[in-house]
């Protein structure tokens, strides 16, 4: 097992320079993120002049990609195109708050999903399977951002009508949050739409799957030997079905990192939270490729740690699975 | 004669299809006897392994129109739920097909086969299950079983698996222990050694078997009494040596015909022509007759399900043909050339 | 997940494959096992010295015909039609998509109103049946109902672009990897790889800021060149196991060139997945694509597109409920009915997976 970690490390250390060398090339050559100051009369030759100095627009794109990868690691990923704010600092306070929203309504997915994919598996075919899947349905075919702009609107129009301010609907927190439990508890209130709007997008796909999982499980000849030793339905279910149908999800939940995201960003953009989905699309507003190429090679070690975990959890799960 | 251990009376079972109802099995009615190997052959389909899974209460979806099932006093069919699974798995084990997909592949052998004694013995301790289970691993004869014990179902061959399960299913002394197409999915060498390894199980419990099987050779070996079935109905039952050397059904009659036989000379093989029939729609009549070579079109072949009647004097053999009597000339020839060149 | 074989009992799904395969089966099931038969012969069986064979009149086959006992023999396809039209909700979803196609087809005449035309009196009212403004109006008294018909034509059409064309692309990929393997397959795969290193939203998302988006035919190729993987490895995969039958090793030997292997023999046999497939992306692409134009990465107004319908609106929109809810309801809509059609199809072309049922 350690030989195949280091393996695997080693290959991920490759693909992540190859990643880096494509996310740099990508976006440098995708124009000139000095296109929009060159033309405005309002900034001087000299202003932009030293931009280029600053960030060494003139040299060579191999001598660019060098300075970059330096700064990566020695420079906190260097600082933003105009102001020269460090970019490290910023990315980590925003990666805290993302992780924040979507830990919580990753696990609340979890246990939600598996609950109701389990039951509806048993319970095939009955009335709560089919109002679960009819649920799962609505939930894939409904975008998020609209899912989360209908939040926003259900409370405000329930505020117009009933004077009653259910839950907040923009920020991270209050203008004033006040400190410790205080702080915390505005924070839980601030983030309970986006949440609410994560989950139930998360548990449409989940449980559809788990149910799909359980079902294949339940079916299973080894399910069959159970009953026929005389276990328990519960016992069969919980034994043998359940821990066979959980492995995978295991895998599928660290596979999905990238799409869990995805739904954060456009969650943030909704709701206005100071998270790394707003951070990356104002960076993206402002034209200002640093920011994003850091948040993006940022974003690929997690994905690559997350797949690493994936693998080496399914491999202590399964014990048909062996890495030497 | 003792009373049988386990006695089925005018089962009927039914699966609804999106396609129909099908009927899978129609007034089954057989006895087995305290001991003895019962065999059951058919084809797929032929509804064999459908009347012991659902008496053992393993078919969920099958809905039970008529029958009894009555193991050593108890109908199975209306006990509660709690009761029957204390007798499955304990007094009346199952053995299935396929060894590799029947085992967790999660949890190792001898979890596994620990779980069936803690299960029907709850006063036992881990210890005392996981010593009961070495014991049974050595008696289905696995090799090295204290190290195999703690091994995952992956790491044991088709046969050894086969072996395990075999002592999961007499880990408890059944009475009555049902191997369903136990070699089916075995290399041929290997079936020979599960073989011995049932004969063994049947030393050491003496259990009665139900060997539900499509393998002739396998009846022919293991068998005391054979029950022949055919579209969901039980067609012949009789001891081996009547139903392979005087068998008194067309059916009996074309599968012992179809044998390639080494002790004869054959130029062709003699397939029983045509298909087994629709089960959600089945023929008028006697479900055999299209492919019969002995009705030659007869209109109560067409028309009346014939009944199993007893042939001869004694009920130890019946068969369900209006026109069984006729076969006794036919085959006797056939059989006789087989005996003279043998 | 492991393979199930099924123990030869009478689970009504063994009896129904048995009831189908019964057209590819000519033979009686086997009941003689390992000892008895071999490969029976078709010939009836000659003389031999057995008076009991007597032959199977032709008068018992043509009533064994007549009793439904000879299966009618269908084509593939027509098996895949009878199921796919056995599921209720893909019928329905099939004839919601087909008229909402039309609506997006004919919007011209449809639209109550012009996509662009200002109906000053009555600015920002609600959903009501006068003026037949069934939507409302936005802000400068444009018909909503009109923009959400032609928002839904672009993003139609968007959607079903980015699906062709990232079929088109991914099965070329995964044909080609599946077919030739080794180096081949590695290097795309590696490659494939690499591209989902990314979160896919912020690669599109990217893409589209700096190659500059606007117009639906952008958007729809950026869209595509990142949906693409998916098909890749779906065609990559039934391809690595196609390879491996023997109608393959049989074309190699008679000197079929690899294009004509391909194109003549496994991607038919592929047609199910990738159909099915192909489906879900357009789905997937209108949800991305809406997601897109939301943030303002998209097709941007004045372009017509649902996203950016909602983005437009979202300004006002506490207030202005309307403005956000009919667009989106709309994808809801379309994206269901799709999933739906996708379901059944996946039913249709591959019962053999076992799929639960919606």
């Amino acid at each position: 097992m350690l030989t195949y970690i280091i393996r695997r490390l080693l290959y991920s250390a490759v693909v992540l320079v190859l990643a880096s060398f494509l996310v740099f090339f990508f976006v440098t050559a995708t124009g000139d993120p000095l296109a929009g100051l060159r033309i405005s009369p309002n900034v001087s030759k000299i202003t932009v002049q030293n931009v280029i100095d600053r960030k060494h627009l003139d040299d060579p794109i191999i001598k660019r990609y060098g300075y970059w990868a330096q700064d990566a690691f020695t420079n906190q990923f260097g600082s933003t195109l105009l102001d020269n704010r460090p970019i490290l600092p910023d990315l980590w306070r925003v990666m805290k708050n993302t992780l924040q929203l979507v830990l919580i309504a990753q696990l609340l997915v979890i246990i939600m999903a598996v609950a109701i994919g389990v039951v509806s598996a048993i319970r095939q075919y009955s009335v709560f399977d089919h109002t679960m899947t009819t649920f799962s349905f609505l939930g894939l075919a409904t975008p998020v951002f609209w899912l989360a702009l209908m939040a926003q609107v259900g409370v405000v129009q329930i505020f117009e009508r009933t004077g009653h301010r259910l839950f907040p609907i923009a920020n991270l927190s209050a203008v004033d949050p006040g400190t410790g439990l205080d702080f915390w508890i505005d924070r839980a209130h601030h983030l309970t739409l986006p949440v609410l709007v994560l989950t139930v997008a998360g548990i449409a796909g989940y449980s559809r799957y788990m149910r799909a999982a359980m079902l294949e499980v339940i079916n299973s000849d080894y399910v069959r030997t159970a009953r026929a030793k005389g276990l328990s339905e519960r016992r069969v279910t919980v034994k043998h079905a359940l821990r066979n149908a959980l492995i995978p999800l295991v895998t599928l939940v660290a596979l999905d990192f990238g799409t869990i995201l995805g739904g954060a960003v456009v969650t943030e953009t909704v709701f206005s939270l100071d998270g790394m989905g707003l951070y990356f699309v104002n960076a993206l507003f402002n034209n200002d490729p640093y920011p994003v190429m850091a948040w993006l090679m940022i974003v690929a070690v997690m994905i690559v740690v997350f797949n690493l975990v994936a693998d080496i959890a399914y491999g202590l799960l399964d014990p048909r699975v062996r890495y030497d | 004669m003792p009373d049988p251990i386990l006695s089925i009376r005018d089962l009927t079972v039914e699966f609804k299809t999106e396609d129909g109802v099908v009927q899978a099995v129609t007034d089954v009615t057989y006895d087995l006897q305290p001991g003895e190997v019962l065999g059951i052959v058919g084809e797929s389909g032929s509804g064999k392994s459908v009347s012991m899974l659902t008496i053992m209460g393993l078919s969920p979806q099958a809905t039970i129109p008529k029958g009894e099932a009555f193991f050593k006093g108890e109908d199975l069919l209306k006990l509660p739920p709690k009761r029957l699974r204390e007798i499955r798995g304990g007094d009346m084990a199952m053995i299935f097909q396929d060894p590799m997909t029947s085992l967790n592949p999660v949890l190792t052998v001898g979890d596994q086969i620990s779980e069936a004694v803690m299960t029907h013995n709850p006063d036992m301790s881990k210890g005392g299950a996981r010593d009961r289970t070495v014991e049974l691993l050595q008696i289905v004869g696995v090799p090295f079983a204290e190290r195999r014990v703690d091994q995952y179902p992956h790491e044991f061959s088709g046969g050894m698996r086969q072996r395990a399960m075999i002592a999961m299913s007499i880990a408890n002394n059944p009475s009555v222990l049902v191997a369903d197409e136990p070699t089916t999915a075995l290399d041929v060498t290997i079936q020979a050694q599960i073989v011995e390894v049932l004969k063994k199980a049947r030393e050491e419990t003496h259990a009665a078997i139900v060997l539900i099987t499509h393998d002739l050779g396998l009846i022919a070996e293991l068998a005391d009494r054979v029950v022949v079935m055919y579209a969901g109905r039980v067609v012949e039952l009789s001891d081996v040596f009547t139903i392979f050397n005087e068998p008194r059904h067309p059916y009996t009659v074309g599968l012992m015909n179809s044998l390639a036989r080494v002790d004869m000379e054959q130029e062709w093989l003699q397939p029983i022509p045509g298909q087994p029939p629709s089960m959600i729609a089945p023929p008028p009549g006697c479900a055999f007759h299209p492919r019969c070579s002995f009705s030659n079109g007869r209109l109560v072949c067409r028309t009346d399900v014939p009944a199993l009647r007893q042939i001869g004097d004694s009920a130890l053999h019946v068969s369900r043909c209006h026109f069984a009597e006729e076969l006794e000339q036919a085959h006797v020839v056939a059989g006789a050339a087989a005996l003279e060149e043998a | 997940m492991t393979d199930r074989i099924p123990a030869g009992d009478q689970s009504p799904q063994d009896l129904e494959s048995v009831l189908i395969a019964s057209d590819t089966a000519g033979l009686p099931a086997s009941a003689h096992g390992q000892m008895g038969s071999l490969a029976l012969p078709e010939e009836p069986p000659g003389p031999a010295g057995s008076p009991e064979q007597a032959m199977v009149s032709p008068q018992d086959l043509a009533l064994s015909q007549q009793q439904g006992l000879e299966p009618t023999a269908r084509s593939q396809w027509a098996y895949a039609r009878l199921r796919f039209f056995r599921h209720r909700m893909a019928v329905l979803s099939l004839l919601v998509l087909i008229a909402i196609g039309f609506v997006a087809i004919f919007a011209k005449q449809i639209a109550p109103y012009e996509f662009d035309e200002l109906d000053l009196d009555n600015i920002t009212s609600g959903p009501t049946f006068a003026d037949k403004h069934l939507f409302g109006t936005d802000l400068l008294g444009r018909d909503y109902l009109s923009r959400v018909i032609f928002g839904l034509r672009t993003s139609l059409w968007v959607a079903f672009f980015v699906a062709i064309l990232s079929t088109t692309i991914g099965t070329t990929v995964g044909a080609l990897a599946g077919y030739y393997g080794g180096i081949v397959d590695n290097l795309l795969m590696r490659f494939t790889d690499l591209i989902l290193t990314l979160p896919g939203l912020a690669v599109l998302l990217t893409a589209a800021a700096f190659f500059g988006a606007g117009d639906p035919l952008k958007v729809g190729l950026i869209l595509a060149l990142l949906f693409w993987t998916s098909l890749a490895r779906i065609v990559r995969g039934v391809f690595l196991s196609l390879r491996e039958k023997e109608y393959i090793e049989a074309a190699k030997a008679s000197g079929a060139s690899d294009a004509r292997i391909i194109l003549r023999h496994m991607l038919p046999n592929s047609l199910g997945p990738i159909i099915v497939n192909t489906t879900l992306v357009v789905a997937a692409a209108i949800l991305v694509e809406a997601a897109l134009s939301f943030l303002g990465f998209g097709i941007q107004p004045p372009n017509p597109a649902l996203g950016s319908l909602i983005a437009t609106g979202q300004a006002e929109g506490t207030d202005l409920w309307w403005l956000v809810t009919f667009p989106g309801l709309v994808i809801v809509v379309i994206a269901l009915a799709i999933n739906f059609i996708g379901d059944g199809l996946r039913d249709a072309l591959d019962p053999t997976q076992r799929r639960v049922r919606a």
